[in-house]
């Protein structure tokens, strides 16, 4: 590894006077500077300020607009600029009031177009709100410039294109920004520009030696790229009349560089996650810092937090209606890591992880940022008790194990996008979506033709005779169907991750990691408890099927009683954990472009629904249409036992199979916490530490009552901010189409017996 | 070995006492409360016939989690008191674990609580459906002295109760014998807390299946209002309800 020598010279000092000097002065070492700067913090929230007027006026003039945004959609595109970092003048929501300065482009919720990834998922998105793109912009990008969209499509294999359209593979990021990945914004805070291009240069001139192969002259190219990046980012930053090249001096200027930094990579990217990272107790040490010497009040503090938290609040990108039916709604998911424990046993809360989450009250609920908290036992008390006293005011916070986390990925992690961990700035990751385990049991019980339309997509295998279905047989089929796809699968993310740093690469966002970096090929899996029951089903019970006229079979019936996977049981919940090791298994058997590390997560986002639409009726009972679970979740309604058992059948999940993160989505009643306020909020510390105890990796957590939810749906005026964690994210409930708020609703509540 | 009638079990968090619970749901109840929520746990027949060590294996599975997170087991029914023996076995097998261990009864049999069980018992969740005779009668079909005398044999044993009261509107709610109950229970002095547990129709569609009449089928939930009223004629008495 190339390790990049900062010059200690210039403003810096200045910049880090009272910082206690370390390895960071040297290296471009954000962790260092946090575990050598932090102010544990494990107090209560006694401290925190609610929001003040500036505040409230910032927030109320954007609020006001989106009404307007969700009536029509989008608010207003900007059709005739192809968005780059210095695409757009300055834009801002209110001028003088502002704290931290930048938007997207020159208005608030203007959305931009970013071709780059795909021309017709622009033109499409375009087109559905009534905009129509500037015929120039149409001509550059069919003329003369190739997008990642058509790259990929130039390399797809027939075999591919049938298994994307059935549906078994799906969400494959093919024909937009790939994202998840979170450049380490908060180095142009700690160093300033100037000193990353220094140490990018050094990573360049340490291949000068280097043979020229493939390898080492596209390395070459995107260094080039990012070094180009972090130009650009300067010039955006000058454009609203600050000087990012330098270090950040105050509180202030730490957030406002870290935000230009974020801001660089979302003009650039529309990605389908964009994570900011772990940024609060990095901030924590600058607000410390101000507020030791008496140049800003808590107020002041706060203020700066609420007034950055509105700008990721407000992230927006151009997105097709469908696209927005798949993840229900408009998110982005602005992940935001918050607390865990650093190596050492001490915390890495600070007040700052308390402003963050503050931001619930002080603005509201919000779907975004998604604010992730990193849970260990080991948290201070007062801190767990803030979380989850928030978690039952607001349904907006998801909870992640630091404890399977730290060992993996060092205390310096961050999620991205809703369950995926990496080390900032040394690790990204090629995003690749899932594929759809149920469809593929209906596959191998069908030879390989799809249940629905007939057609052979996959290999034309014996399938298992006879009118009840014998579990050997399915097992071994499925076995042989889940080689197919594994193969179909990393195929088609080779092509699509080779494409996307050909047409779309990152520049800004790889310009804050360090070179060489760590990737991991994120695979994924959908429709684990549709399998697993099936299976049990089979396996435990009598199994009949029912074939049409050319000897598909479409329909099942059950006879008997058999155990299923959310109970806690492990009859059902082996055959679960099993399809996890064993399609990893699978998938790490063919090489992965890059040199990539092959992982797997158990995710759907809110794709649960439109997996479901796609796929026939299945050996578990389910219907042919019907939503699949969300993520690892139990089948709704049939974690019986309630939360604990559910969540403990998910635990057993093993996350060193499912690296790139298993999801589990709980929603409890408020009386399924307990009676009174104080108990609910000691219950559900206790249900987490529990949890996380048990090894499960990651819980959504919705307090809500089912009569809420049928209220909301009836009366949207009244619930503007109603919050519902879904798979890995949050939502707004009225933003959802009627029929994933119908899923919502149908979704396991644990209540009260 | 000691063998009992098992209806279920579950887990329960908040409800059935403190923190996270795994409730065995013994069967047999000699009592038939209109307003009950569990008839699927009324007659020992329907139960399942399980060793005491069954149920410590399906415990055991949760002994972890209950002692991070915080809770304990309740033994709950029907009624457990119906099958003192295997109630006190499955109560002192989890005492002896360190495990928090509840009972939740309606009392009508408390003389069939040994000395010894109470011992290993760490709170009482004492079911007082009604505090006059005619209304108890009414409204479960049995007297309402055993039940009296049981809380106060737990008061002398110095015994933590959680007392439950369900607040049926028409049926349980006069103000004079909520305040009579009020009256008694904080005379005990052993009643760390009072639930009211507002009546709920959930239970009919499990009527439904059984094939039985839901007796309360009309009777509408309390309002909040009923049932802060009650809170306050509780609390009254200097007591903590919730």
């Amino acid at each position: 590894m190339v390790t990049a020598v900062v010059n200690d010279q210039g403003t810096g000092l200045a910049a880090w006077r009272g910082f206690r000097p370390g390895r960071w002065r040297t290296h471009v070492d954000v962790r260092d500077f946090v575990q050598g700067n932090r102010t544990p913090y494990s107090g209560d929230a006694g401290f925190l300020a609610g929001p003040t007027e500036r505040t409230r006026t910032v927030w109320g003039k954007v609020s006001a607009l989106f009404p307007e945004e969700r009536r029509r959609g989008v608010l207003d595109v900007d059709a005739a600029t192809p968005s780059s970092i210095t695409s757009h003048r300055p834009g801002y929501i209110d001028r003088d009031r502002e704290l931290i300065v930048g938007l997207q482009t020159d208005a608030p919720l203007r959305r931009a177009i970013m071709p780059a990834g795909g021309l017709r998922m622009v033109e499409a998105g375009l087109a559905a709100y009534g905009y129509e793109l500037d015929p120039r912009v149409r001509e550059v990008f069919t003329r003369y410039r190739k997008t990642h969209n058509e790259g990929v499509f130039d390399a797809y294999t027939p075999e591919i294109r049938r298994a994307r359209r059935s549906g078994v593979i799906t969400g494959l990021p093919d024909a937009y920004g790939r994202g998840r990945i979170i450049g380490d914004y908060r180095r142009v805070a700690l160093y300033g520009v100037d000193r990353l291009v220094e140490a990018k240069r050094a990573e360049r001139a340490a291949l000068d030696g280097a043979y020229a192969t493939e390898e080492v002259i596209r390395d070459r190219e995107e260094l080039a790229e990012q070094l180009r990046a972090l130009g650009e980012l300067k010039a955006m930053a000058a454009s609203y009349g600050y000087d990012v090249s330098r270090p950040a001096a105050t509180a202030r200027e730490a957030a406002q560089w870290l935000y230009f930094a974020y801001l660089a990579a979302i003009k650039e990217q529309n990605g389908a996650a964009m994570s900011l990272g772990r940024t609060s107790t990095f901030l924590d040490i600058y607000l410390q810092r101000d507020l030791d010497e008496g140049q800003i009040t808590e107020e002041e503090a706060q203020e700066l937090v609420d007034d950055l938290v509105i700008k990721l609040r407000i992230v927006r990108f151009l997105r097709t209606p469908e696209y927005d039916r798949l993840f229900s709604g408009d998110p982005t998911w602005v992940t935001e890591s918050i607390g865990g424990m650093s190596s050492d046993g001490r915390t890495l809360v600070t007040r700052t992880s308390y402003r963050f989450l503050q931001t619930l009250r002080n603005l509201g609920p919000a779907p975004e940022p998604n604010l992730t908290v990193l849970w260990s036992p080991r948290l201070p008390e007062p801190f767990k008790r803030f979380c989850a006293e928030l978690s039952i005011e607001t349904s907006a916070i998801q909870y992640e194990s630091d404890e399977l986390l730290r060992p993996r990925f060092g205390d310096d992690a961050a999620i991205a996008c809703c369950v995926s961990a990496a080390p900032m700035g040394r690790q990204m990751q090629f995003f690749g979506a899932r594929v759809n385990l149920a469809k593929t049991l209906l596959y191998a019980i069908n030879g390989g033709r799809d249940e629905m339309t007939g057609e052979q997509v996959g290999p034309k295998l014996p399938p298992p005779a006879g009118d009840f279905l014998d579990y050997e047989q399915v097992a071994a089929a499925f076995d042989r169907m889940m080689d197919w796809l594994a193969e179909t699968y990393v195929n088609a993310l080779n092509i699509i991750h080779y494409m996307h740093d050909k047409y779309a690469y990152e520049r800004l966002e790889m310009a804050l990691h360090d070179h060489p970096v760590k990737r991991t090929l994120a695979c994924g899996i959908a429709g684990l408890s549709v399998a697993a029951d099936s299976l049990a089903a089979i396996r435990y019970a009598k199994v009949r099927v029912i074939r049409d006229a050319t000897g598909l079979a479409v329909d099942y019936e059950v006879e008997g009683e058999h155990p299923v996977y959310g109970n806690n049981d492990d009859r059902a919940d082996a055959i679960a954990v099993d399809l996890v090791r064993s399609f990893m298994a699978k998938i790490r058997r063919y090489p992965a472009y890059r040199d990539a590390e092959h992982t797997q997560s158990v995710l759907t986002i809110t794709s649960n629904v439109v997996y479901g639409a796609h796929t026939g009726n299945t050996p578990d009972g389910r219907r042919a249409g019907r939503p699949f679970a969300p993520g690892a979740n139990p089948m709704n309604g049939r974690d019986a036992r309630g939360i604990v058992a559910s969540a403990l059948s998910v635990a057993k999940l093993p996350y060193d199979d499912a690296l790139d993160g298993i999801s589990l989505t709980s929603t409890i009643t408020p009386d399924g916490l307990g009676r009174t306020e104080a108990e609910r909020v000691a219950n559900l510390v206790g249900v987490l530490d529990g949890y996380f105890d048990a090894r499960g990796f990651h819980m959504n957590v919705n307090v809500l009552s089912r009569a809420t939810l049928l209220d909301a749906m009836e009366h949207p005026e009244r619930y503007p901010q109603l919050t519902v964690r879904v798979s890995g994210y949050a939502v707004n409930f009225t933003r959802l189409t009627r029929e994933q708020q119908q899923d919502v609703v149908d979704r396991t509540f644990h209540g009260a017996r | 070995m000691t063998t009992g009638a098992v209806s279920g079990w579950d887990l329960s968090v908040g409800v059935d006492g403190p923190g996270t619970r795994l409730v065995v749901f013994t069967a047999g109840c000699p009592l038939r409360c209109l307003y009950c929520h569990n008839p699927e746990t009324w007659r020992m027949r329907d139960g399942q016939r399980m060793a005491a060590g069954e149920v410590m294996a399906e415990i055991a599975r949760y002994r972890r989690f209950i002692s991070v997170a915080g809770g304990g087991v309740t033994v709950s029914g029907g009624e457990p008191l119906l099958q003192p023996e295997f109630t006190g076995e499955l109560l002192r097998r989890c005492h002896d674990l360190g495990l928090h261990t509840a009972l939740d009864t309606s009392g009508y049999l408390g003389d069939r609580a040994t000395d010894a069980m109470l011992a290993v018992t760490d709170l009482v969740l004492l079911d007082v459906k009604a505090f006059a005779p005619v209304t108890y009668r009414r409204l479960t079909g049995g007297p309402l002295a055993p039940t009296l005398r049981f809380a106060r044999r737990l008061a002398v044993l110095g015994r933590p109760v959680w007392l439950r009261f369900v607040l049926v509107p028409g049926l349980t709610d006069d103000p004079d014998e909520v305040d009579g109950l009020a009256g008694f229970v904080a005379g005990l002095g052993n009643v760390e807390r009072v639930d009211v547990l507002p009546f709920h129709r959930m239970a009919a569609a499990k009527y439904h299946r059984l094939g039985r009449p839901f007796p309360l089928a009309d009777t509408p939930p309390p309002t909040g209002d009923q049932v802060a009223e009650v809170l306050a004629r509780f609390r009254a008495h200097g007591l903590t309800a919730a």
